[in-house]
């Protein structure tokens, strides 16, 4: 089962892996969009951090919520209201449990998609973030790391896709012939998810 | 790359404490982001409030001020403000007439401003939305996130502050806005990509002797690419573009905007071409601002943005205004 401490652990993974990864999901927005994403989300993330820290919830709903309250009120753009969206109704789909199964977690984030594909109007093939976690909530009923393996190639496979939400859009075919710098950052926070997963001693 | 700036991560609050120290009409809360005109809430009016991105200067904060917007919430660099910063501003500016979010059709933009109006209103303030999206190079807005908004929302907040001085209440207020937006049209061109503080290099890779004909204002490439082209070239692409969408019937207003990086040498050469392609096409030029507004950095380009106005938009539009970047009739 996986409690409050396992959350925070995803959580502070996440912000980790944001901060190793941003000048390359910057790079990538540079070429479709307005070269912030990576920038962005490193802000969020360190404040998500800084958050749990100071008063760590008691359970995994509410380490969700919090993360998501602070990447609404820190990230902006498009990415703030869309993580937070995210993270906030996965952590209210898990309702106050102490602990909760990798397939509650999977339901649960199942959710949270749905919210964001609701809240941004987008869906599948539309090379946004959905293309990542659509096939990692899928997978995520088999195991965290096919949860992983999934969202990096549903990331890899918005290369050829046109854009037609975001900023991206506006480039209409010229969007073509490069990756999603949203798809490519929620790769990373399902990445981060597996990663805590097999630290935690293979919880899959 | 060389920018007069301290470090990247402080550009936008090292800018506001400049705004603060420069404009004592203006009242600038830099922790939070939100930048209020000193005498707000003005009784018995409605309250404008605009935000978006910075770096484009001098939009929004330039505008904030008697005769147009009541507060801005600057974000991020080209990184939509967040609702809290949204709601603070509401909250400020508000003297229970009502708050009109005047919003860029961007999809962060829109999501950030959408939560912002929920909250302030779950706070009892009465909220109005007026979407600008007034960009033609986005040709096909059911594959896209919709027309963007650039220049259009220099009149659009122009108009509906002088709608809101006058005393009109919040759904006529927003009926304008959204009379002005639906009458006007942009079109963006660049001559060189921009460079976020934050990237420290180019955004796009534009080569000597070629343009971007179609850009936004956050250094996202344009639709297309041609060789270089003449300024008399340039407008007639420009002008056409807009007017073979507007189709005026009446006069126009007309914004000749400069990108950020180029000079009103340039911008006036320009601005008289738009004024040559419009006489051919028999639209007459009611009124004309040339200059920087709504900018994208450091970015070299020119937008064109026409309103269609009849004479209470014309009327509103020569009211008195005294903001940092606007001023006039006062």
């Amino acid at each position: 089962m996986l409690d409050a401490g396992f959350f925070h652990r995803w959580m502070t993974a996440a912000a980790v892996l944001v901060d190793r990864e941003a000048a390359h999901l910057t790079e990538l927005d540079s070429a479709i969009g307005d070269a912030d994403h990576g920038s962005n989300l490193q802000r969020g993330f360190a404040a998500v951090s800084a958050a749990l820290a100071k008063e760590p919830p008691q359970t995994p709903g509410a380490v969700l919520a919090l993360a998501g309250r602070q990447l609404i009120s820190t990230v902006g753009g498009a990415s703030g209201p869309l993580y937070g969206t995210l993270l906030r109704r996965t952590g209210k789909a898990l309702g106050d449990a102490a602990a909760v199964s990798p397939a509650d977690l999977a339901r649960a984030l199942g959710e949270g998609v749905a919210a964001v594909s609701q809240l941004g109007g987008a869906q599948a093939g539309d090379k946004t973030m959905l293309d990542a976690l659509l096939p990692a909530v899928e997978a995520l009923g088999t195991s965290f790391a096919a949860g992983r393996d999934a969202a990096a190639a549903g990331a890899e496979a918005t290369v050829p896709l046109r854009a037609r939400k975001g900023r991206a859009s506006y480039l209409g075919e010229r969007s073509v012939g490069h990756q999603d710098p949203g798809a490519t950052s929620a790769a990373l926070l399902i990445a981060a998810l597996a990663d805590t997963a097999e630290t935690d001693g293979g919880a899959a | 790359m060389r920018m007069l700036i301290n470090v990247p991560e402080t550009v936008v609050a090292d800018a506001l404490r400049g705004i603060a120290a420069s404009h004592p009409g203006l009242t600038v809360d830099v922790e939070n982001r939100v930048v209020v005109r000193r005498d707000a809430p003005v009784a018995g009016k409605v309250a404008l409030v605009s935000g978006g991105g910075s770096g484009h200067e001098p939009l929004h904060a330039g505008f904030v001020g008697p005769g147009m917007l009541s507060a801005a919430c600057p974000g991020e660099v080209f990184t939509s403000p967040v609702p809290d910063q949204m709601v603070r501003a509401a909250a400020a500016v508000d003297s229970g007439e009502g708050v009109l979010f005047v919003v860029k059709n961007y999809t962060g933009d829109v999501l950030n401003f959408e939560m912002a109006a929920e909250l302030a209103e779950e706070e009892g303030l009465r909220v109005e939305q007026v979407l600008v999206d007034d960009d033609v190079a986005v040709t096909d807005s059911l594959y896209t996130a919709g027309r963007r908004g650039t220049g259009a929302t220099l009149f659009v907040e122009k108009i509906a502050g002088a709608a809101a001085d006058e005393g009109a209440p919040l759904d006529r207020v927003a009926a304008i806005a959204r009379r002005v937006n639906e009458s006007s049209r942009s079109f963006g061109v660049a001559l060189s990509s921009v460079t976020t503080p934050a990237k420290g290099s180019p955004t796009f890779d534009l080569p000597a002797g070629e343009l971007e004909l179609g850009i936004g204002i956050h250094g996202e490439p344009g639709r297309e690419r041609r060789a270089m082209m003449t300024s008399g070239e340039i407008a007639d692409f420009a002008v056409n573009a807009v007017l073979d969408d507007l189709r005026p019937s009446g006069p126009v207003l007309a914004l000749v905007n400069g990108m950020g990086a180029t000079p009103l040498l340039e911008l006036y050469g320009f601005g008289g071409e738009v004024h040559r392609v419009l006489r051919e096409r028999g639209v007459v030029v009611a009124r004309t601002l040339v200059g920087n507004y709504v900018t994208s950095l450091d970015m070299a380009g020119c937008s064109v943005t026409l309103c269609q106005v009849d004479e209470e938009l014309l009327r509103l539009w020569d009211a008195p205004v005294e903001t940092p970047a606007l001023r006039w009739g006062r």
